[in-house]
């Protein structure tokens, strides 16, 4: 027993070894990394100084500061959607199944991996967010004097949000992985990420009806998973805020369980 | 050396390489792939679907008034807002009517509804504030009769816009400027003559200044005459980062006339006051009233007289509401227009394709006629489904739609087909410099469906009408089919169904787009190996 186990643990060392290997030495990973990095940023600079507190009702400025996540989870998107896409596409996937044929343990290593790059880039994105929003928003008014402290980490809510971010980046890799594995096309399995992610917010602004816009939006991967960035008015949101990233949780591994069953049952 | 050798010439003869033969390899290649098939059917289907849906979940948005109101229609056809005030007496055949207006005040609802809401309408006065709406309006009207959308003609003070003349709900012509007080009245006259209406205004009483004719063809014998007020709803932008919001409530003007004169022939009685429209009229409006001292009238009115503009406080929809799938049929097709020149990448039949004809500029091209009238017939077939069925479902529901000419709503389903075979034409573009599938995909839902759909709801106006100007998603435009009138203050923006271009100037940005797209995608197909 013990043997076999210490058995399963190598060939996932060996398989994790390998993907980190293929990943690393492909230079679209580094560009991808870096610009989901730079225009979650700067997006999230736009918006923060755009913002100013003479606009009425208290604002909930870290989840202001964390809008750049928006934008960012596309890229983070293409990351994932490439690692397993660009595989098929150049035919490398026979070549990692013949090595590995338990393809499960290569789904595992891969997920293991691209959440991995996801959660360091993603760590970053959201650091230097947030210290973008520290040293703007009290030039707009935002300062204690207003009812506003200086956004920190020390805080409960805004660390919540900051790690939870960082989390939603990651879910959004396992998602577009998973997806990504069942569709074997780059430019498919992009369009229906994209389409899942932003799919949602769009038809919640079509119904009018706000009983169904609320279980649009506790259903949809984006607008559930997202209320993990609010710190203000609680009551407000849609869904809980752990709960929402478990909604977006459940939809990751859908996909996965979806990606790995399609990859065991088909021929490569 | 002395003779020249021949150089070699095959006997076989050359296969016909012409344009034709291109467009049906690029056709062949389309229709023999199952999933592209299967993809374009399902572009139109989830297009159609989305649209029934999102028209199956609405409510009637009069439901909360007691009932839909009935909304009148203007001689031109579209729905208009009939709600003034009126104090009138019938004229029978040719005749004039002249008055002196001496002062035009009024009531606006509080200043900055509450965030979030709009200033509720139930007795929005009690806290008002002294102040004139730009476009209130007292004057002199002839009208057809005193039921709504009624053919007539006016002429006016307004709030901040001087004297106008304006008739049948959508024409306007501008008087002499200025504000009108005590110190500077102004004197209104309207001339009939057969169904000929002219307006004259003066500053003394004396010198008289023609501003415009109307003509009312078919103006029966027997019209009303007389002084009317109006004043139309408050509309305030609220503005809020990525938050934008009309605060619009209904207010209240109140005009004194002297002076007044009719001549003509008419039947014996005194001056009689009617509320038109009121506040069921299908028009956010406030009860109004008369009282005569002498000769001076004192009016007061709320309402307007003009077409119905959407917003934040429309009564109805515009059949455009029932083309909300558009976004899920652009997102599909720019998958399909990727893969259209990706996959050709990714298998090397790139390769082949070039090898059989050279000329690399007309590969392109053949791909992308193909391409695109696959998309645009499929988005034509869908579009007339969605919007005939989303009418459809939307009326069952009790809901109004704007009424709009046959030419309009044709316009939108071949423009909404336009839009889609445009860009799924930019994403084959950007796939041919691109090369990469992802990276191609990305790119054109960031660029054509991201900004309307997502950025454009959030950010505030200035910065949405910004957008809607210079990116792609200019050309939703084309589905916008209630005009925007000067005339008529509203909250025109993109939330609320204007767009800053008109609506064939929108998809003539996306045209430029592609026609960019397309150069570039020429240019590095010729100078890159493939």
């Amino acid at each position: 027993m013990r043997h076999a186990l210490q058995a399963e643990w190598t060939s996932m060392r060996g398989a994790l070894h390998a993907e980190w290997t293929k990943l690393r030495t492909v230079a679209s990973t580094g560009w991808l990394a870096l610009a989901a990095i730079a225009l979650t940023v700067a997006l999230s600079a736009v918006v923060t100084a755009a913002v100013n507190t003479t606009t009425g009702s208290h604002q909930d400025i870290t989840k202001l500061s964390l809008t750049g996540i928006d934008l960012g989870q596309a890229v983070i998107a293409i990351l994932a959607v490439l690692t397993i896409t660009n595989e098929y596409g150049a035919g490398m996937i026979c070549v990692t199944l013949a090595a590995m044929p338990r393809r499960p343990t290569v789904l595992a290593a891969k997920a293991a991996i691209v959440s991995g790059v996801a959660l360091a880039a993603g760590a970053i994105a959201v650091l230097c967010c947030l210290l973008v929003g520290r040293i703007i928003l009290p030039a707009n008014g935002f300062t204690p004097a207003h009812g506003y402290a200086l956004l920190s980490l020390a805080s409960g809510p805004t660390l919540r949000a900051a790690a939870g971010s960082v989390l939603y980046l990651a879910l959004i890799a396992l998602l577009s992985l998973g997806i990504a594995t069942a569709v074997r096309d780059a430019a498919t399995a992009i369009g229906v990420v994209l389409g899942l992610l932003y799919g949602f917010p769009v038809l919640v602004q079509l119904v009018s009806d706000p009983h169904w816009q609320r279980r649009l939006q506790q259903i949809g991967p984006m607008t559930a998973g997202l209320a993990i960035q609010a710190t203000t008015n609680p009551r407000g949101l849609p869904i809980a805020p752990w709960a929402g990233l478990g909604v977006l949780a459940a939809w990751a591994a859908a996909a996965l369980l979806a990606g790995g069953l399609l990859l065991r049952l088909r021929d490569a | 050396m002395t003779g020249t050798t021949t150089p070699y010439r095959s006997d076989m003869r050359a296969g016909r390489d012409g344009f034709a033969q291109l467009l049906q390899a690029e056709w062949t290649k389309f229709r023999t792939v199952r999933g592209w098939v299967i993809g374009m059917v399902a572009a139109a289907l989830v297009m159609v679907l989305l649209s029934v849906l999102s028209a199956a979940g609405d409510r009637p948005n009069c439901a909360g008034r007691g009932g839909c109101p009935s909304i009148a229609v203007g001689p031109g056809g579209e729905a208009v807002a009939d709600s003034y005030y009126v104090v009138h007496q019938p004229l029978d055949g040719n005749g004039t009517i002249t008055v002196r207006v001496t002062s035009l005040t009024g009531l606006l609802p509080p200043a900055g509804g509450a965030f979030g809401q709009p200033v509720p309408p139930a007795d929005p006065l009690s806290a008002g504030r002294p102040g004139v709406e730009p476009w209130a309006k007292a004057g002199l009207i002839v009208a057809e009769s005193t039921k709504q959308g009624s053919p007539y003609a006016a002429v006016m003070v307004t709030g901040s816009h001087g004297v106008r003349m304006q008739y049948n709900y959508t024409h306007d012509t501008a008087g002499s400027p200025g504000a009108v007080s005590t110190r500077s009245p102004r004197w209104l006259r309207l001339t009939r003559a057969g169904d000929t209406l002219t307006g004259y205004d003066s500053t003394d009483g004396a010198r008289w200044i023609k501003i415009g004719t109307a003509l009312l063809t078919g103006l029966s014998t027997t019209v009303q005459s007389g002084l009317f007020v109006t004043s139309p709803q408050d509309a305030q932008m609220n503005q809020h980062p990525f938050v934008t919001e009309g605060a619009v409530g209904p207010t209240l003007a109140t005009g004194v006339f002297d002076d007044l004169s009719l001549q003509g022939a008419r039947p014996p009685g005194a001056w009689s006051g009617d509320d038109i429209g009121g506040p069921e009229g299908g028009y956010p409006a406030l009860a109004g009233g008369f009282h005569q001292t002498g000769g001076s009238f004192t009016v007061s009115g709320s309402g307007d007289i003009a077409p119905q503009v959407g917003g934040v406080e429309s009564v109805g929809l515009t059949i455009d509401y029932s083309l909300a799938g558009t976004f899920a049929g652009l997102i599909v097709v720019i998958v399909l227009g990727t893969l259209f020149i990706t996959a050709e990448y990714r298998r090397g039949l790139i390769r082949a394709t070039l090898a059989a004809s050279p000329r690399r500029g007309r590969v392109l091209a053949a791909k992308a006629i193909v391409i695109g009238a696959v998309t645009f017939v499929t988005g034509l077939a869908a579009a007339a489904v969605a919007v005939v069925l989303g009418e459809h479902v939307l009326r069952a529901n009790h809901n109004y739609i704007y009424p709009v000419s046959t030419l309009t709503e044709l316009r939108v389903i071949v423009g909404s087909a336009a839009l889609l075979a445009l860009a799924t034409i930019v994403a084959l573009a950007l796939g041919t410099v691109l090369r990469r599938g992802a990276a191609t995909v990305t790119t054109a839902i960031v660029a054509i469906v991201l900004p309307y759909y997502i950025l454009v709801p959030a950010l505030p106006a200035g910065a949405a009408q910004w957008l809607l100007r210079v990116t792609p998603a200019a050309a939703f435009a084309i589905q916008q089919t209630l005009p925007q009138y000067p005339q008529v203050s509203n909250l025109y923006t993109p939330a609320n169904g204007y767009f800053p271009l008109a609506p064939w100037a929108g998809l003539a940005v996306l045209c430029a787009y592609t026609a960019l797209a397309l150069g570039l995608a020429a240019f590095f197909l010729r100078r890159r190996d493939a």
